[in-house]
């Protein structure tokens, strides 16, 4: 099965192998998570964000399907080390003054954001129920922590998160409040499992403290543009990928003041909002915002800042305009086009 | 499961969680209705913080539930005034027009008073309170004008606020803090007729023997004081300009004199629970003549304390030619009210916490003051004006109503506005509560310097009777921030 990675590369070896009679050790180490077809063989090791590696048997005129089957291939930008972080805490999403405690302090600047932004794009506002109407996607949903406030805001929340126990814990705490629970679905999934049936069904994106968890931040910035309306909103809030970061963000939040279990956060996948931008506008979204966050951790709560080298959260509007997003498809092509064209040099 | 109940339940002291006993492991009874707040207690302060909820902007798809014991009350205006007063502060006044309660309070019966003078039954030294331009220092209403008022604007929301009349609450139960099992997280409110509720917030405004405050087993500092007050409804000898409040100091307690109408005052005499009960059996004329000499007698006066003050009023008056003022006399009384004397213990009280996990306290069953300083009901009506901008704030960011962070924003400023006022009013009644002539000459002195430097005295009453209630209501009004 898997082992089609090695064997179609070197048939010899194997054979080589077999008659010697020393058993073949199987890769097993090598192998992915999760099911999926042959092409989840370029997926590559557990842990690294995939590539479009070349591969070296295959057809060029097979590149552009490789491209496309990969996108619809579920969990690729999941990452399964994130995951199992999380599985260990899933039981303490609600704990206000446990390992949490941030993210529901965090509450107070984001929440606000979230709404003042999009009852300043001109819905109609209802008396008591400032996002009454809208449709709201909450990305790594974990515990339901942003998904509860913004559904008692009155709107209709879809959240989602990979890891089965953070749905369950999400669930059994709305469902205390027959509110809530009308207004707020869990799934559990990945961004890239819902993207098929979604195409285009969400006002609101939410992706808070999620894009530094992320396998593959390409693919889901891509997920996000197409599950949005036309003139919807991401908002993202992430960490950037600075010195100040590395002190503050890991080597105090996570080993001196214990704000941040210790591992929840890797620097390397921190990502500055110039490359959030890039891939944004790539993706015909236009970033509006980029506020600089600060936790102070002696008050426990987050205030904004004008500096962006810690945390930051952005606002981004995908354009209305139809014509702007058949623009990607020809990148595609470029891209598997040189895959193809390299696959031959290499061995 | 289990184990993250026991962490729950076992929360570090230094931890905020403020974890209320019993936390019963019974599952949800899901038949009981979930309301969003329910306000234990119909009086003033209890009904009008479910009126000034229900008319909140972001509370309006929210389902908001008062209990009162009592059965519902019509109110037609009677003749007479009714022997159970208070004064209204500005900034009260300010949070009942913000529901819309004010014109009806006007539009019933309200007298304002432009002065107060307050002064020593022991010497020459008075203190008058007036504000420069010439506006109403407070309002001098019945306390059933201020139901009435309060009751008509909660049918106005009736949608969103439900009263449960004849409705008492025998019983509470309360959710672990941090929610991980699979037991309620909302307060479970047991009525005496069996029926049960479910609330995500319980604010306690039962008075200053509140049933919530004792179930949730907050400590109360309390102290009964060896007075009592005796109040009545009087009718004076002559109509007057009636707009001005007197308070003399005697030594067993103060006598107050609040203006009701040009012919009426409001009688509240804080005295020694003997006395109290001889006032409230002696005949009509032994009361009103024992009225009037407590006002215009000098019995008390020692000579000494007498040219000591004169001395300091000269010495004043160097410093400040307009700061002594000429003491003048209340108007004398002529008659006295039938059936409108009455007598009621005084205390002490203030409760340590006034938050707890979805649960708060307003009005008396938070704190419970003298009437020397005519503070009680509008420490409670400034209680619901900063609750109210807290729990709308809250509503307005979608965060659970019942969630600690708020309600511990609302119990600082409130404790750090009460327990000054609360604690100066006490230190008034014992110091004015003896005759003893060091003591005299202190607040002789003191009562002098006061009343002639204007910065002190206008701070002081700003500081007490007007800014923070003002301010408060004033941002509920606006939707400011502080």
């Amino acid at each position: 099965m898997r082992i089609a990675e090695w064997g179609e590369d070197r048939p010899a070896e194997r054979k080589g192998t077999e008659s010697s009679g020393t058993p073949r050790r199987r890769p097993c180490c090598r192998r992915t998570r999760g099911a999926g077809g042959p092409e989840r063989d370029d997926v590559g090791r557990r842990g690294d964000a995939p590539r479009l590696r070349p591969r070296p048997e295959r057809p060029a005129g097979c590149g552009r399907a490789t491209v496309r089957r990969l996108l619809s291939t579920s969990q690729s930008s999941v990452d399964p080390k994130e995951m199992r972080k999380f599985q260990l805490l899933a039981h303490r999403w609600w704990d206000e003054q446990g390992e949490y405690s941030a993210l529901h302090s965090m509450n107070d600047i984001r929440v606000p954001f979230i709404r003042d932004t999009v009852l300043n794009m001109g819905s109609a506002y209802q008396r008591g129920s400032p996002l009454s109407g809208v449709k709201i996607l909450d990305v790594g949903c974990g515990g339901g922590l942003l998904s509860e406030p913004l559904g008692r805001l009155g709107a209709s929340v879809t959240g989602i998160d990979p890891l089965e126990e953070n749905i369950r814990a999400a669930d059994q705490h709305k469902s205390f409040d027959p509110v809530l629970a009308k207004r707020i679905q869990y799934k559990c999934g990945s961004l890239e499992e819902i993207v098929e049936e979604s195409v285009e069904t969400f006002d609101v994106i939410v992706a808070s403290e999620v894009v530094e968890h992320v396998a593959d931040l390409e693919m889901f910035i891509k997920c996000c543009s197409q599950v949005l309306k036309p003139g919807g909103s991401l908002f993202i809030t992430t960490i950037n990928k600075t010195q100040l970061s590395y002190i503050l963000g890991i080597v105090v939040a996570e080993k001196i003041a214990g704000i941040v279990p210790e591992g929840t956060h890797e620097w390397e996948k921190f990502v500055p909002p110039e490359e959030l931008e890039r891939l944004l506008e790539a993706n015909s979204c236009s970033v509006k915002t980029v506020n600089g966050m600060l936790y102070n951790p002696l008050t426990g709560s987050w205030s904004w800042i004008e500096s962006t080298s810690i945390n930051y959260a952005l606002h981004a509007v995908k354009s209305g305009d139809q014509a702007q997003t058949s623009q990607t498809e020809p990148l595609s092509e470029m891209e598997s086009e040189q895959c193809s064209a390299t696959a031959g040099t290499s061995v | 499961m289990a184990a993250a109940c026991g962490r729950g339940l076992l929360a570090p002291l230094g931890g905020r969680l403020r974890a209320c006993p019993r936390a019963s492991l019974r599952s949800l009874t899901s038949a009981a209705p979930l309301y969003d707040v329910v306000v234990s207690g119909g009086g003033m302060v209890g009904s009008a913080m479910a009126a000034a909820l229900g008319h909140d902007i972001h509370f309006h798809d929210k389902k908001i539930a008062l209990l009162e014991a009592g059965p519902r009350k019509e109110y037609h205006l009677p003749e007479s005034y009714s022997n159970r007063v208070s004064s209204i502060s500005p900034g009260s006044a300010t949070l009942l027009s913000s529901f819309g309660a004010w014109d009806h309070v006007c539009n019933l019966r309200c007298k304002p008073f432009r002065r107060m003078q307050v002064w020593d039954a022991c010497s020459e030294a008075i203190i008058t309170f007036e504000k420069d331009d010439l506006d109403d220092m407070g309002y001098i209403v019945e306390n059933d004008v201020v139901m009435s008022a309060v009751t008509k604007q909660l049918d106005a929301v009736a949608d969103r606020v439900e009263v449960f009349y004849g409705s008492r609450a025998v019983g509470y139960t309360w959710p672990l803090p941090s929610h991980s099992c699979d037991t309620s997280p909302w307060v479970q409110v047991e009525l005496a007729d069996g029926r049960r509720l479910q609330t995500k917030l319980l604010i306690g405004a039962d008075g200053h023997n509140s049933v919530v405050r004792k179930e949730a087993e907050i400590q109360n500092i309390e102290h009964q004081y060896d007075q009592s007050a005796v109040v009545a409804t009087l009718h004076l000898s002559e109509a007057t300009d009636n707009n001005v409040a007197w308070q003399r100091f005697l030594p067993t307690g103060p006598i107050a004199l609040l203006p009701l109408s040009d012919t009426a005052s409001s009688l509240v005499w804080s005295t020694s629970h003997e006395h109290a009960s001889e006032l409230l059996t002696m005949d009509k004329e032994s009361f009103v003549d024992s009225i009037n000499s407590a006002f215009w007698s000098n019995v008390n006066h020692s000579d000494f304390i007498d040219a000591a003050g004169a001395m300091f009023r000269s010495a004043l008056s160097l410093l400040k030619p307009s700061g002594t003022a000429v003491r003048q006399l209340p108007p004398s009384v002529a008659n006295v009210d039938p059936e409108s004397r009455a007598v009621f213990p005084l205390g002490m009280g203030h409760a340590t916490e006034y938050v707890r996990h979805r649960v708060a306290l307003i009005g008396d069953a938070a704190h419970r003051v003298h009437p020397l300083a005519g503070q009680g009901v509008n420490l409670g009506f400034g209680d619901i004006a900063c609750l109210t901008h807290h729990l709308s704030a809250a509503a307005f960011n979608g965060q659970d109503l019942g969630s600690l962070k708020h309600l511990l924003r609302f119990e600082t400023e409130r404790q750090r506005h009460n327990v000054s006022l609360i604690a100066a009013i006490d230190l008034l009644k014992r110091l004015y509560s003896t005759s003893l002539s060091p003591l005299v000459l202190l607040r002789t002195w003191g009562l002098q310097a006061t009343n002639a430097l204007p910065p002190v005295k206008f701070f002081f009453l700003l500081k007490h009777t007007f800014i923070r209630p003002v301010h408060d209501a004033n941002a509920i009004l606006w939707n400011k921030k502080w």
